[in-house]
């Protein structure tokens, strides 16, 4: 889709985002143990793993709305975590799709797009209305320009998030599970919005259960469990034919029945230990 | 066992049940409600309530002065006391919230000082206390700067913790989204956090704002000029002028236009809040 090489190991430009030697703990509890992550520049990365895996943690500590405890995190070629870094100039250039959206209830969908323009870019009035306008045209959402966030549904509201970030004009999109608080109808706009910019280019790190999406927009497929990064790869690899356990019992659980027949096998070995989907009976 | 139950069963048997007994006591009270007021519409002394809290022409006579001067005044006052209150007690909600430790401890001292003494303690420590101690020092305003300064004292303690409370509701995604976008946390909070808090915090405020306006009465300890009387002390003036209750009843019935229609107002709000967060 985007063009880019997708065996996700080896890469001859500098990484867009590179975490190096990642811990982050929550008080006794080491939610991150030694993350190490390249992602390219127009490389959409899927990451995927049980709740709990440290995945959306991980996804926060890219653009430090949670600090790691030791390790570095390099967006762009800057050092997101030293200790002298404008972090505000940084986030600017890293959006952000939350799974419960927080657009700004206050206001309406373009003041949405508009006020973080105006605030934090200093553009003008006229500006930031034009680029709010094209940034809804890009999501679908023209017609709900003065409508209050509440008025929406949630995957409207997810898209007017996305169209958010996008104004900003982001190097990179960061999404922390999209799409788990819709209503499974509204799930397809949005990921829809998703393929899109992967399609553009846009360099993409997704926290995820949508496994459909992985396989057919990923480059690369993160599986994490346990504060690790358990194996990577092409989503054929990860996906359709995980080389772990731990992957092929997460993937067992997750995979809709449709799939269950690509997974069939895989998925009754898993079940022989931990926590079981079904019992088997 | 079988005893006791029998025993229980027994006595209802005998007596009245239980939607018999309640009948009766609510029968009961009914009765001692139109004994008390026969007994009160018997005993009061007619003409002399009439003359004492009801002369038309005494209530007429403080028209229209009650009006522009006093109720002006205590609305003044009260507008003055709100607005100095509202932004101290932002600025000690901020406190409040700080990460830095002593802004939070010299936040909450002042909380509990301020909320745990008597406004009148406040209006006498303002209005003499302070000249006392401070010779030569003039409080900005004349009498207004004074019950601004002792009003908005008393209101920014309790304001800074509504305000507090209305920033904590906001919920954390929104700072969080704020800061996505490259937003400082205090740009953050001004644009995003601070409008948010408000709506949520509107009512509980303007309640705040009843509170003041009957708390201006204090001014009375003030001691203020004829042009500064407020309603209370308008109507105790003219009450001791005239040996009469009367204008203590017009001044409290212009307190109650302004309470009354304020706190209907309040409730509406709160249930059009409830609407929206539900």
């Amino acid at each position: 889709m985007s063009g880019r090489v997708s065996d996700g190991t080896e890469d001859m430009r500098v990484p867009e985002i590179e975490v190096r030697d990642l811990y982050k703990s929550f008080g006794d509890n080491e939610v991150l143990r030694g993350i190490d992550l390249e992602i390219g520049q127009g490389e959409v990365v899927c990451v995927i793993g049980p709740s709990g895996s440290g995945k959306s943690t991980l996804l926060r500590c890219v653009n430090l709305l949670e600090e790691p405890t030791k390790g570095q995190v390099f967006v762009g070629g800057t050092e997101v975590t030293h200790p002298d870094v404008d972090i505000d100039e940084v986030r600017r250039r890293i959006g952000m799709v939350f799974q419960q959206f927080n657009l700004f209830p206050h206001l309406t969908v373009t003041e949405n797009l508009t006020l973080p323009q105006r605030r934090v870019l200093k553009r003008d009035k006229a500006q930031a209305a034009r680029v709010a306008a094209e940034n809804l045209e890009r999501v679908g959402l023209s017609e709900k320009a003065n409508a209050y966030p509440s008025s929406l549904s949630g995957g409207q509201q997810q898209r007017v998030a996305i169209a958010r970030a996008l104004a900003m004009g982001p190097e990179v999109m960061l999404f922390d599970e999209p799409t788990s608080a819709l209503d499974p109808e509204l799930v397809g706009d949005v990921l829809a919005v998703m393929r899109r910019l992967a399609n553009e280019g846009m360099t993409m790190m997704v926290v995820t259960h949508e496994m459909t999406f992985a396989r057919e927009v990923a480059d690369r497929v993160v599986f994490m469990d346990g504060g690790v990064i358990v194996e990577e790869g092409t989503p054929a690899r990860v996906i359709t034919n995980p080389a772990h356990e731990r992957t092929r019992h997460f993937l067992s659980r997750l995979l809709d029945p449709a799939m269950a027949d690509v997974e069939e096998e895989s998925a009754h070995e898993a079940e022989g230990e931990g926590e079981k989907p079904h019992r088997p009976n | 066992m079988t005893d006791a139950s029998t025993k229980q069963v027994q006595p209802r048997k005998q007596g009245l049940s239980r939607t018999q007994k309640r009948a009766l006591s609510r029968g009961a009270q009914y009765a001692l409600f139109v004994a008390a007021v026969v007994a009160l519409a018997v005993s009061a002394d007619w003409a002399r309530l009439k003359n004492q809290f009801a002369q038309a022409d005494l209530a007429e006579q403080m028209f229209p002065e009650i009006i522009t001067l006093a109720l002006k005044n205590t609305v003044l006052y009260t507008l003055s006391g709100f607005v100095f209150g509202l932004v101290l007690g932002m600025v000690i909600a901020l406190m409040r919230l700080s990460p830095v430790g002593p802004y939070r401890w010299v936040a909450g001292i002042y909380i509990e000082i301020f909320r745990g003494l008597p406004a009148l303690l406040i209006f006498i420590f303002v209005g003499v206390a302070v000249p006392l101690a401070f010779p030569g020092t003039e409080i900005p305003g004349g009498t207004y700067g004074k019950v601004a300064l002792a009003l908005g004292l008393v209101s920014a303690a309790y304001m800074a913790e509504t305000i507090r409370a209305g920033i904590q509701a906001v919920p954390k995604g929104q700072m969080e989204a704020a800061r996505s976008l490259g937003f400082s946390h205090a740009r953050a909070m001004v644009s995003i956090i601070i409008p948010q808090a408000f709506r949520i915090v509107i009512p509980p405020l303007t309640n705040e704002l009843v509170l003041l306006f009957k708390d201006s009465s204090l001014v009375l300890f003030l001691g203020v000029t004829l042009e500064e009387r407020e309603l209370a002390k308008y109507g105790r003036d003219l009450a001791s002028q005239t040996a009469n209750s009367t204008p203590i009843l017009v001044a409290g019935l212009c307190y109650l236009l302004v309470t009354v229609p304020l706190g209907f107002v309040v409730r509406r709000l709160e249930t059009k809040a409830g609407e929206a967060t539900r």
